[in-house]
């Protein structure tokens, strides 16, 4: 694979980033925003219906899904669910307070909210929602954002309900908890204006900051989500759905633009062999004989389970199958996506790969011989079911057809390395209708008066405030910035604005240390950290306690902090005490510190700091040393 | 509920359309002072829905409302193209070997097609719709669709109870069996009417429905109408039943006798119950099983001839006592000549001592005077305390362990053929249809409260 030069192949992209909301309240019901891992109390279970359109359109993989017999099984708690979310009651109102925080958003992005909000049902029946839609509603229109310099145009900021978690699949039955289902997301989308990988990962980057300056969204992962959507020239709009990691980003819309121009180079390749869709049929052979003594583990499993060995032709394909689209992907994973996902096979073996997996060169050569092909055709074996196989090799063979002519419009999912896998067919224009149980929302000058008049910060005025009033530094600034905990800080720098700089370097720096250390800090309760700069600033024990008490507490997630504070012998001592230990140090150190002066200070410093152990402050312990270096160098 | 015909705008927002002559379904222009949108018109919403504001659905599918004083310019692009309505009629599909079953709607949206451009909800009406909406049906069953009105069950009048009556003995001369699509809140009156209407049934009657619209995936009423269908079909029972999930799973449907059976609850699935007896059956995997026990209901026999009574006296009220509530109300029934009364009492049978008087002055004018209990579950037993003996012996009826609607569906029937006191009082008293039990058995209400 080459490097891809971007403006040259028109690469357009564009995203849509979702956000949890941390709302009191769901956004069509009363239940708390909270996700559970208790053992949920009752499970129901029900099957979607793919509706149909007056047009006689159906979702061709609702449909396919419904009739292999998909059963959901949805998983819940008493005290935290409702009706609502199980779709055994009509929605209630929509949600103030995450229009509210839509509408804030808008302002913050110059875009336009619309004059009456409707709500909308857009269909999803894969079961992530019980009702076989998600409530989603558009609150504004256009305005920009400016990511470091490049302007963005955002074309839509909405709302909608997310989705019901997939816990795991059995079988038929699909497991959904419904402790996700209709906490507020806010969405924005923006044009597909952007032309590199780089420019998206910014974008999204700035998207995020600006809604954590409200301080209304969740935090953490699984809060956020990124759809992409990238297309180049005589490509495909590909949509990748769900991206969590931001620092992936960048590594998707690149490997996307390089799958697209792979593409494109192997229909190229095709066209040059001379080979036609009409070639390609699909007429699905029976070779299970030939395979009968095969030493291959996946033959050997199938036909142990009385399945059986299949064949589909590729004419003119030899070495094409095994052409590689992205990083360890090549067009037969595509392949295998497709057999997957319409045959549920496990997987598929084609020749490009073979001899190999058991597959003897012996067992290649008599299936060329059966099937009177050639060295230029390839062949695709798949081991299953005979009806499996037979929707799997249907796919197959409508995917290299496809090949021929087109980058398929598909909807693609994420794997850890940036690379993308099929998820779906991508489907046609949104198919939406009215949400007719809730009202229209009528949005007021009075209203967006009140939300302008206290819009927060933008980032870049945070930065100057962080700076100017805390006295960070312009590192620390930039990264608190960016911080996920930048509420928390600003929560805390509230009470404490004396400790700016500790409570950010504790946040980020200590944080990070700890986190690659190992320690869980994530599970320390936010009001627990909040207590522990409180108790800082009553002087109960110094700032370099800090990474001891967070690792206590994330071990110990339920105690107060007053018990980590005894646990760890802290409890800040006396400046009588401290100035007898510096002094002990001293007369101990006394002949190094006439050999080097006031170089001393430093080693001096840190055996004074490992006795003292956080109980006193830095500040503090390196005056009280400093004087005491200088009258022993003053006495000689 | 049924769908409505998409409602239209009105005052300043219909004016602002006329001006530009624009109509439902045009695709149009909208300019304001930030943005220029492009879209078709689409029908107001009925819910919350004022004057100032016209309704677009953006290329995207989603709907937005543009006040109309931030119009600045409003153009026609297009004209929309006219949906077709879909023409009731009767209409019929054979598959050999299948039995025939008749659907006949009334009015509850059992099956319908959304119309994504313009966001309406039709109704799916002829058998071919049906077989369209719910494929499944053309396996289980011949069927024979017609459409006998399209009203909200709520504004159903007794005169509809004797078309429906009627039509399904009607269909009964050919069909296995009869489904009636009706809408859920007033459904349990329907199935008890019919219950008394139809007798020496020879197949089964099934009401059913549906408690989420039958436009979303995840609606009751493809399961509800298969349910049915499969009880229409295969049932081995000849009586008036109510289908309806029996659980919110989507995995049994419970079979309701008609005249014990209940809407309890606004909006769940398994807003039915049976009340005071036990379920009479339930269609699972396919199969129909039933649980009462063999002799207690009329097998399936073709050969047997109907009965139809399909008349009922309109002029009866149903009334609900309450603390504080005084004779006028039973008085001004009796100035407005009705020709019974049904009293939901409390209790066992009670009703305030203010009402002795005005239900003596009924009793005495020969207008029929019934007790029921507010209480759902339980028999009225009139003789425990003082009250109800002073009500019977002004001639009310105590109507055993008869659930109110049915008791004042069952006096208008009664009323229907006639007038007689000593008459009414003996057939309100004489189990019919089931409506009455000799025991009142524990295992229902036990169930219902372990629930």
């Amino acid at each position: 694979m080459t490097k891809v030069d971007y403006e040259k192949v028109g690469a357009l992209i564009g995203i849509e980033v979702h956000q949890q909301l941390d709302t009191k309240t769901k956004l069509f019901c009363n239940c708390p925003t909270q996700i559970r891992e208790d053992e949920p109390h009752f499970t129901f279970l029900r099957r979607l219906r793919p509706t149909q359109s007056e047009l006689g359109e159906i979702d061709p993989a609702a449909l396919f899904e419904f009739h292999k017999g998909r059963v959901h099984v949805y998983e819940n708690y008493d005290d935290s669910i409702c009706l609502v979310e199980q779709d055994e009651e009509p929605p209630h109102l929509l949600d103030k307070e995450a229009v509210d925080f839509a509408l804030e958003i808008s302002l913050l992005m110059d875009s336009q909210p619309v004059d009456e909000i409707q709500v909308m049902r857009k269909l999803v029946i894969d079961g992530s929602n019980t009702t076989g839609f998600q409530r989603s509603v558009v609150v504004a229109f256009g305005g920009a954002i400016n990511v470091n310099g490049f302007t963005v145009p955002i074309q839509t900021i909405g709302v909608e309900e997310d989705a019901a978690r997939k816990i795991r699949e059995d079988g038929t039955n699909t497991y959904w908890r419904l402790d996700r289902l209709g906490i507020p997301l806010i969405e924005v989308a923006t044009a597909p204006a952007m032309k590199t990988p780089e420019q998206v990962q910014a974008t999204a980057l700035r998207i995020g900051q600006i809604f954590r300056v409200t301080g209304k969204v969740k935090r953490g992962l699984g809060t956020i989500r990124q759809d992409i959507n990238v297309s180049i020239k005589g490509g495909a709009i590909i949509e990748i759905k769900g991206v969590q990691k931001l620092n992936l980003i960048g590594q998707v819309v690149q490997y996307e633009v390089q799958r697209q121009v792979e593409l494109l180079k192997l229909r190229e390749e095709l066209k040059n062999r001379g080979v036609r869709a009409g070639q390609i049929n699909n007429e699905i052979h029976d070779v299970t004989p030939l395979f009968k003594t095969s030493t291959s583990k996946v033959i050997k499993g199938a036909l142990k389970h009385k399945e059986g060995v299949f064949a589909l032709i590729l004419p003119g394909f030899a070495g094409l199958v095994g052409w590689e689209l992205q990083p360890g992907r090549r067009f037969g994973s595509e392949l295998a996506d497709y057999a997957q996902f319409w045959g549920g096979v496990k997987g598929l073996f084609h020749t490009d790969e073979l001899p190999n997996y058991g597959i003897t060169a012996e067992e290649i050569k008599r299936l060329h011989k059966h099937l009177k092909t050639t060295q230029s055709d390839a062949i695709i074996i798949v081991a299953a079911p005979k009806q499996e196989a037979r929707d799997a090799l249907n796919a197959v063979a409508d995917r290299t057809r496809e090949a021929l002519k087109r980058v398929p419009a598909e909807t693609r999912g994420p794997l850890g390395d940036g690379t993308t896998r099929y998820s779906r067919p991508r489907p046609g224009a949104a198919r939406m209708y009215p949400e007719t149980d809730v009202a229209p929302v009528t949005v007021t000058q009075q209203r967006l008066d009140r939300i302008r008049q206290a819009l927060p910060e933008l980032p870049e005025e945070k930065l100057q405030k962080f700076k100017k009033e805390f006295h960070l530094s312009d590192e620390l600034a930039q990264i608190m910035i960016r911080s996920l905990r930048i509420d928390l800080f600003e929560q805390i720098t509230k009470s404490h604005p004396q400790l700016a700089v500790t409570v950010a370097a504790s946040l980020e720096t200590t944080w990070r240390n700890l986190e690659r250390e190992g320690v869980a800090v994530d599970d320390i309760p936010e009001d627990q950290i909040i207590l522990i700069f409180d108790h800082l600033a009553e002087n109960l024990f110094a700032k370099e306690a800090i990474p001891d008490l967070f690792t206590w507490l994330a071990k110990n997630p339920q105690a107060a902090v007053e018990e980590a504070v005894q646990n760890l012998g802290l409890g800040a001592i006396s400046k009588g005490e401290l100035k007898a230990i510096v002094d002990t140090i001293v007369k101990e150190n006394s002949k190094m510190i006439s050999e080097r002066g006031d170089r001393a200070m430093g080693p001096l410093m840190g055996m004074v700091m490992k006795e003292v152990r956080g109980r006193a402050d830095g500040k503090l312990v390196n005056e009280l040393l400093r004087s005491a270096i200088k009258v022993q160098l003053d006495s000689k | 509920m049924t769908s409505e015909e998409p409602a239209g705008y009105l005052g300043e927002a219909e004016q602002t359309l006329q001006k530009a002559k624009i109509k439902i379904g045009d695709r149009i222009q909208i300019q304001t002072a930030q943005n220029t949108f492009e879209g078709i018109v689409i029908p107001r919403a009925e819910i919350g829905a004022d004057d100032k504001h016209i309704i677009i659905k953006l290329d995207t599918g989603y709907n937005i409302g543009i006040h109309i004083d931030n119009i600045q310019q409003l153009t026609r692009l297009k004209k929309g193209r006219k949906v077709k309505p879909d023409l009731p009629s009767v209409t019929r599909k054979t598959k050999k070997g299948l039995p025939l079953i008749s659907i006949l709607s009334t009015g509850g949206t059992i099956a319908s097609r959304v119309d994504y451009h313009t966001g309406a909800v039709n109704p799916a009406l002829t058998a071919d719709d049906l077989y369209t909406v719910v494929p499944e049906l053309g396996e289980l069953a011949n069927i024979q669709a017609e459409v006998l009105f399209s009203v909200f069950s709520e504004d159903l009048l007794p005169s509809h109870w004797t078309t429906i009556a009627k039509q399904t003995a009607k269909h009964l001369e050919e069909s296995a069996g009869v489904i009636i699509a009706h809408g859920t809140d007033t459904m349990g009156y329907t199935a008890a009417a019919l219950s008394f209407a139809l007798q020496n049934l020879p197949g089964p009657v099934i009401l059913t429905g549906s408690q989420r619209s039958s436009d979303r995936p995840s609606s009751d009423a493809a399961l509800n109408l298969t349910g049915a269908a499969i009880a229409a079909s295969q049932g081995p029972f000849a009586e008036v039943v109510i289908a309806m999930h029996r659980s919110p799973d989507d995995t049994s449907i419970a079979l309701h006798r008609g005249t014990q059976v209940r809407k309890c609850h606004t909006s769940r699935r398994d807003a039915f119950l049976t009340i005071n007896t036990d379920l009479f059956g339930e269609v699972k995997n396919g199969q129909v099983q039933i649980l009462a026990e063999d002799s207690t209901y009329h097998h399936r026999n073709p050969k047997r001839k109907l009965q139809l009574l399909p008349k009922f006296d309109p002029k009866v009220a149903l009334v609900k006592t309450t603390p504080g509530m005084t004779g006028d109300r039973i008085d001004s029934l009796i100035d407005r000549g009705y020709h019974g009364i049904v009293v939901e009492g409390t209790g066992l049978g009670h009703a305030p001592k203010a009402l002795l008087k005005a239900i003596e002055r009924a009793t005495s004018e020969t207008i029929p005077v019934v007790m029921t209990s507010q209480c759902i579950w339980g028999r009225v037993q009139m003789r425990v305390y003082r009250t109800g003996v002073e009500l019977v012996q002004r001639g009310v009826i105590p109507a055993e362990d008869m659930i109110a609607e049915t008791a004042y569906v069952k006096l208008m029937w009664v009323l229907a053929q006639t007038r007689d006191l000593k008459e009414v009082q003996k057939q309100m008293l004489h189990n019919i249809a089931g409506e009455i039990t000799e025991c009142s058995k524990r295992s229902q209400y036990e169930e219902m409260r372990d629930q």
